[in-house]
């Protein structure tokens, strides 16, 4: 913690400007490209512009717009990146959707692209509501223990309903009638709220009230307690749903938040130990586990007669993209069968725009997960810190997990594609994670009213008008 | 807080650039490999989503392309004629894969080959459709359809080959199927695939490249050719010194004379091949020896298993390390010795051009979409099978096969044609039908010469050398009355 205050005058010195303007002109570039991706993919499949062109350019264009406004009243000093870079992803995604929602081979498919349109409304409104009506970031702190109550609550539901044998053994899912949500998804923002305003109170105990052993400074049992609970709760939550993705992103994210709060290294050795004993028993005990690992490792073996699975028809896929791609709307990437336009989707993009467009797309995730670490850094609280560094983090792994896993980088585990992949429940919670990161980092941007250095332990900032 | 925060940070770039070695190893290191994946539907799809070029007969194409635009594949091949052409074109199917001409020309076909890279080039950077190229063939298609109208109803194969240039004028095997039917990937064409491949009959048996026969008689016009080169026979119309029956040297097994015992006895070579004496030519055989025969077969093209005419053909075999009564046998067309239609073809081309064997080629020219010539045949000598005055003594003797002995229903009015009969027993103890043969040559007026071999399986009534006369010279004259006249 210390010489916070001082890097806060490198990040935020007098009279600096906001920046709303070249968010603004970003901006329309995140609009642009994706609506010449969508003239083009239109273009390639039926020779012609297609004919949602106006109404898909002027949705989007007025939804970022609106999103912007809102920025610029609620949040002036917000980061300028951070908007454009989600909306980029997010038209981005919307138009590979709407390109195999056009593919007749991919079957079942269920038109999704208008749906993801709506669902992508609702997720700039949600992000309009947060940056509107959430003064301060610090406000979610009274919250904590609510959200940690709420995030088992959530992870807990979908095991309360029936399975459906659509959705392929994995219990994530709750479903009304033809709707349906990943409760599991919000909870991406319910546990970093709850493990900031935790560790903010209790990391000092846990990073000096330790006793030393073996080199290491391990936690007294009354500090470890409520967080080794919510861990094991969580795992054997989602063990039990078969979501092991979830399962590796939270716990991921907890060691991360705890190693930041307590800058003791000996924290990551402990949560690997945990992990990696974790995995073993799942693996050993869990069959699909195990049938994922091997499809990881012999992704091109044929199972039966019907050809290569999953992974071996997205590394296909990817292949046939190759260094520049097929061309948008040129590929075969429907090959990939179930799960395309969701956890697959990055197959899609691989193949039509090639290696140079994966290789955009993953810095556009990784600027967006450096934006939110610069904002961790920035932040002059510690409560934003740690908010800012887990939503960061856990972001940064969810698209190392999903990505890997289709790229046969690591074995494969459910999950969407941040912005990109099919899925309300995914899209509404990337935006309402942008618009709090976005909250955080007005606060951290924010001039100082006055010369006197912020101290770390202090609650509550002067309010200024916006 | 801001040291594990940046730590936290360098992590996070790790994940991300672990991903993007990730990409660039799938994408750019393994993308070859992973496109040339025997499961990676893509090659195929991407086979089906142009035009392919067409095979073309006379002028033309026997091919076509069926605009479909199924699930997966955009096109269809279909064919026209399909049964008369399958033995030259071979099915292209978008489940069963390929073979004949349509598997060996692919990279024409298709359009992939490399020298139509320029070509390819060019229409990419124009935006016209990609397209494969066609493939030109020398069958003509008047012998061609004279074989099939012949071969109706039986079972069978006929081959024409023009001697001066080893061109195939015509290639017929019957029973034969539509290779359209089997060209798709839904169930009917999986259920026509499966019933031609349990038909007894085998409709998908090339007979006349792939499958041998024993050549009977046939066989006899190169112990003939044997015989007088190697001085045996001096002079073809002085008698000879043959017994009959005459008895398989070593054994106590006589070999007889089908025709009969007729004129047989101290035959000239003429009478004898006239007549079709086993006895003389047997005796010839023997006399000769194995290695000086199995010599002689070979320059004639026997037990070549490397040629390409471009589609693989089926070797011929004429025995190696045979004893003398095996010798005999297998110089009368009997014992191991078996034959593909195209080989006895070429052997009466053989003769027909002097002695000099003309390497058979199917295809005249590959050309690009654009009918630019990519490549034309020019025909090459494929060994001297025989010296021409050699050739020309049995030309002589052929023709009064033609003219006075088993050959006569081939005779062609104001034409010289030159033929041998045959008929090969075969089965346990000679229980099934013989096989009947007939090969010959025809030199018209107009210059143009042919070269023909018709097998028959099913000669079901007739036994002896006037089964090849009855039911396969027939057939022969019709293809070469095609061509001469």
């Amino acid at each position: 913690m210390s010489g916070t205050g001082s890097l806060t005058a490198t990040f935020a010195p007098q009279g600096a400007p906001n920046r709303r303007n070249t968010e603004l002109s970003l901006l329309a570039f995140a609009v642009l490209v994706p609506v010449l991706a969508y003239a083009e993919t239109g273009i390639a499949m039926d020779g012609r512009l297609p004919a949602g062109m106006l109404g898909y350019t002027l949705g989007l264009g007025f939804f970022v717009l609106l999103a912007h406004l809102s920025v610029r009243r609620f949040a002036p000093h917000a980061d300028p990146l951070l908007l454009p870079l989600a909306a980029l992803l997010n038209g981005l995604g919307l138009v590979f959707i709407w390109r195999l929602d056009k593919s007749v081979q991919l079957h079942p498919n269920f038109p999704a692209a208008q749906l993801q349109l709506l669902w992508s409304g609702l997720g700039i409104a949600l992000f309009i509501a947060v940056i509107g009506l959430l003064k301060d970031h610090r406000m979610l702190q009274r919250y904590t223990y609510l959200s940690g109550f709420a995030a088992l609550v959530l992870l807990a539901l979908p095991a309360f309903f029936p399975t459906r044998a659509a959705d392929f053994g994995a219990k994530i899912w709750i479903h009304f009638g033809s709707f349906s949500i990943q409760p599991g998804e919000f909870v991406k923002i319910l546990l970093p709220v709850f493990f900031s305003g935790f560790l903010m109170v209790k990391r000092d105990a846990l990073a000096l009230a330790s006793r030393r052993l073996l080199g290491l400074y391990l936690p007294r049992g009354r500090d470890l307690g409520p967080i080794v609970v919510v861990w094991a709760l969580s795992v054997l939550i989602l063990v039990f749903e078969t979501d092991l993705g979830t399962s590796v992103l939270f716990f991921g994210m907890f060691v991360v938040m705890l190693y930041v709060a307590t800058e003791r290294t000996s924290w990551i050795l402990f949560g690997l130990l945990m992990a990696g004993l974790g995995f073993w028993t799942v693996a050993r005990a869990e069959g699909h586990v195990q049938a994922r690992i091997q499809e990881w490792l012999h992704p091109l073996l044929t199972q039966g007669g019907n050809g290569v699975g999953q992974i071996g028809q997205a590394l296909f896929a990817l292949g046939a993209g190759g260094t520049i791609g097929t061309g948008l709307g040129e590929g075969h990437s429907w090959l990939i069968g179930f799960a395309a336009k969701s956890d697959f989707i990055l197959g899609t993009i691989g193949e039509e725009i090639g290696l140079a467009g994966v290789m955009a797309v993953l810095v556009l995730y990784a600027l967006i997960a450096e934006r939110g670490l610069r904002t961790a850094l920035a932040a002059r609280d510690p409560f934003g810190k740690l908010l800012a560094v887990g939503l960061s983090a856990a972001f940064a792994l969810q698209v190392f997990i999903v990505a890997g896993g289709v790229t046969g980088t690591i074995p494969l585990t459910g999950m969407t594609l941040p912005f990109v992949a099919q899925g309300g429940s995914s899209v509404i919670t990337n935006w309402a994670l942008v618009a709090i990161l976005l909250k955080v980092s007005d606060v951290a941007r924010r001039p100082a009213p006055d010369a006197v250095p912020v101290t770390p332990g202090r609650q509550t900032e002067p309010e200024k008008a916006a | 807080m801001n040291k594990p925060i940046r730590r936290v940070s360098v992590f996070c770039l790790l994940l991300v650039l672990a991903l993007m070695i990730r990409a660039n190893w799938v994408q750019g290191l393994d993308a070859s490999a992973l496109n040339a994946n025997a499961h990676n539907k893509r090659t195929i799809i991407e086979e089906y989503s142009y035009p392919r070029g067409d095979i073309i007969v006379g002028g033309q194409p026997v091919t076509k392309n069926l605009l479909v635009n199924g699930n997966y594949y955009k096109y269809r091949r279909a064919y026209v004629n399909g049964p008369m052409y399958a033995p030259v074109t071979g099915f292209d199917s978008q489940a069963y894969g390929s073979n004949l001409l349509e598997n060996v020309e692919n990279p024409i076909l298709s359009g992939t080959d490399s020298r139509l890279f320029f070509g390819n080039t060019l229409d990419m950077l124009t935006g016209k459709q990609k397209q494969g190229g066609d493939v030109v063939t020398t069958i003509d298609p008047k012998v061609q359809q004279a074989a099939w109208n012949g071969l109706q109803g039986k079972t069978g194969a006929a081959v024409a080959l023009d001697p001066t240039t080893g061109a195939i004028l015509g290639l017929v095997s019957v029973p034969s199927y539509d290779p359209t039917s089997i060209a798709g990937v839904t169930s009917d064409f999986s259920k026509n695939w499966t019933n031609l491949n349990a038909d007894p009959n085998q409709p998908m048996l090339n007979r006349a490249l792939r499958q041998t026969y024993p050549p009977g008689s046939t066989f006899k016009l190169v112990t003939a050719a044997a015989a007088l080169e190697t001085g045996q026979i001096t002079d073809i119309n002085a008698a000879t010194d043959s017994p009959n029956p005459y008895m398989l040297p070593g054994t106590n097994t006589p070999l007889p004379n089908e025709a009969g015992d007729t004129g047989c006895t101290n035959a000239s070579l003429n009478t004898a091949l006239a007549l079709s004496c086993n006895t003389v030519f047997g005796k010839l055989g023997a006399e000769i020896g194995p290695s000086r025969m199995l010599q002689e077969a070979n320059k004639f093209g026997f037990n070549n298993s490397n040629l390409t005419i471009p589609v693989g053909v089926t070797a011929s075999n004429f025995d190696s390390n045979m004893n003398l009564a095996q010798t005999a046998q297998s110089s009368i067309g009997q014992y191991d010795t078996r034959a593909t239609p195209l080989q006895m073809a070429e052997i009466s081309a053989a003769i027909a051009n002097n002695g000099s064997l003309m390497q058979p080629f199917l295809v005249s020219e590959e050309r690009a979409a654009n009918n630019s010539v990519v490549s034309q045949w020019q025909p090459k000598q494929l060994s001297q099978a025989t010296t021409p005055d050699v050739a020309q003594q049995i030309q002589t003797m052929m023709v009064n096969v033609v003219q006075n002995g088993t050959g006569t229903t081939a005779q062609i009015p104001g034409v010289q044609v030159g033929g041998k009969t045959g008929t090969a027993q075969h089965g346990m103890n000679n229980s099934d039908n013989p096989y009947a043969w007939f090969v010959s040559w025809a030199k018209g007026t107009n210059g143009k010469e042919i070269a023909v071999a018709v097998v028959v399986e099913n000669s079901d009534t007739q036994r002896g050398d006037i089964s090849g006369m009855m039911l396969a010279a027939p057939i022969a004259k019709a293809m070469m009355q095609a061509y001469v006249q």
